[in-house]
């Protein structure tokens, strides 16, 4: 399968295979009109299969939703088809409006203006709490 | 801004001084009547509950202070669509000091954060209810002298029990503790306070389904009730609300100086002939509620002013 070279953008690479859909909808790239290309079950030697994020264009990324999504991923800036910095993302200690929380009897359920907020409270288990009702939000 | 949200918000040692201003309240009331005079407290019920606000309000009124407020969302701006940080902000303006009752989970924190004054959780949803745990913390040292190395059965709902959860996240802080779970399967406690807390903290535990099995090992029994406004369900409520009912004959099987504890209200998992028995403490639980109360407004007061 050929794909062609990111110009200047961003390839999210070492993506656990099968979190790269998750990645594809919590970043949004559903609704960049560049090029994106989402690339599943890729060989690797490492991995064995992993999922790759191309984008062929210029975005402000959220990091914070890689870290939480898969902290393994690599993050790899392009400028003028040159690979200028290569980033090892951290799991983020919280997470601001990427999650809703599910509890229909937390406050968020009800008060249309609050930010859902959810916070790393394992992250061996790797667990992200609601800030409000505690509930698990993975 | 220092609020009460959650009982793991205070250390321990915020805990034995509460303790120790409570007991001396009682010893010496005299010297708290005008600790808050001029001082209001706005007591925020958005869901009904006759105990915790006359508990709040009487605590107020025994400090010297006064009390403002409304006890159903219908009689507050809430009924129009006002947020939580909108009523909390404008009763900032009235008062010094919020006691917050509100049926979502998260609800007081969301007010802590947007208040300009202290806030007391008086209950959030199914979440946390610190000031019934002060309140049980309380009647445990009075009646067994420590809050450490003693066997806690807790019986009934332990999976809506916001209370429950509470008092076993406050008891995992101190030695000696081993807890006795007593549920039917529907309304086991859930397994991440089990992780989270028990597990966590190296508090041993066991759990049955059996109530009198368990008792005789037991020097702390708190039951609790099966709440029908937790469930989605109304045939489940009616199929676990009769799961456990103590009476004088289970109890012979206790020991002599077992403490019975019960947030109230009770439906009928306490026969009412328990009430006479020396071991049944949940009306002095009601009374040592208050004590608490007091002695957290004026704690929380006082670092307002600092």
């Amino acid at each position: 399968m050929n794909i062609d070279s990111v110009r200047n953008g961003v390839v999210i690479d070492h993506i656990t295979a099968g979190n790269g859909a998750r990645l594809y909808e919590l970043l949004g790239l559903d609704s960049l009109t560049c090029t994106v290309a989402f690339i599943r079950n890729v060989p690797s030697k490492k991995m064995g299969r992993k999922d790759i994020i191309k984008v062929d264009g210029t975005l402000s990324l959220n990091l914070d939703v890689i870290g939480y999504v898969d902290p393994a991923a690599t993050v790899n800036i392009i400028r003028d088809g040159e690979l200028v910095e290569k980033r090892n993302i951290d799991m983020p200690l919280q997470l601001v409006n990427v999650i809703k929380c599910k509890n229909p009897r937390c406050i968020t359920s009800c008060e249309q203006e609050l930010d859902h907020i959810v916070r790393l409270t394992d992250r061996e288990k790797k667990v992200y709490r609601c800030i409000y009702c505690e509930t698990k939000a993975n | 801004m220092r609020s009460l949200i959650d009982i793991l918000d205070l250390s321990v040692e915020e805990i034995d001084d509460l303790i120790a201003t409570a007991c001396d309240i009682i010893d010496n009331p005299d010297k708290y009547a005008e600790a808050c005079k001029r001082k209001k407290l706005a007591t925020l019920f958005f869901e009904p509950s006759t105990r915790t606000r006359l508990s709040f309000e009487a605590a107020m009124l025994e400090l010297g202070g006064s009390v403002i407020g409304f006890s159903a969302a219908n009689n507050s701006s809430a009924a129009k669509g006002e947020s939580v940080a909108d009523t909390v902000k404008t009763i900032s303006c009235y008062a010094d000091i919020i006691a917050m009752r509100h049926p979502k989970e998260g609800a007081a924190l969301v007010a802590a954060n947007n208040a300009s004054i202290p806030v007391i959780n008086a209950g959030d949803g199914g979440h946390c209810h610190p000031t019934q745990t002060l309140a049980d913390l309380f009647t445990i040292y009075r009646e067994k002298g420590r809050l450490s190395d003693l066997t806690v059965g807790f019986c009934g709902d332990l999976k809506f029990g916001r209370t429950v959860h509470s008092l076993i996240n406050a008891l995992s802080r101190y030695a000696g503790i081993h807890i006795v779970l007593i549920s039917p399967e529907e309304l086991k406690l859930p397994s991440y306070v089990k992780k989270d807390v028990l597990q966590k903290n190296g508090i041993p535990y066991t759990q049955t389904t059996d109530l009198e099995g368990a008792l005789p090992e037991l020097d702390i029994l708190y039951m609790t009730r099966v709440q029908r406004e937790r469930f989605f369900n109304e045939e489940d409520y009616l199929r676990l609300k009769d799961s456990y009912i103590l009476d004088l004959k289970k109890l012979e099987k206790a020991k002599s100086d077992l403490c019975v504890m019960h947030p109230l209200p009770r439906v009928n998992e306490i026969s009412v002939a328990v009430d006479d028995d020396p071991r049944a403490c949940y009306f002095k639980q009601v009374l040592g509620g208050k004590y608490m109360r007091m002695a957290l407004i004026l704690k929380l007061l006082k670092e307002a002013s600092v």
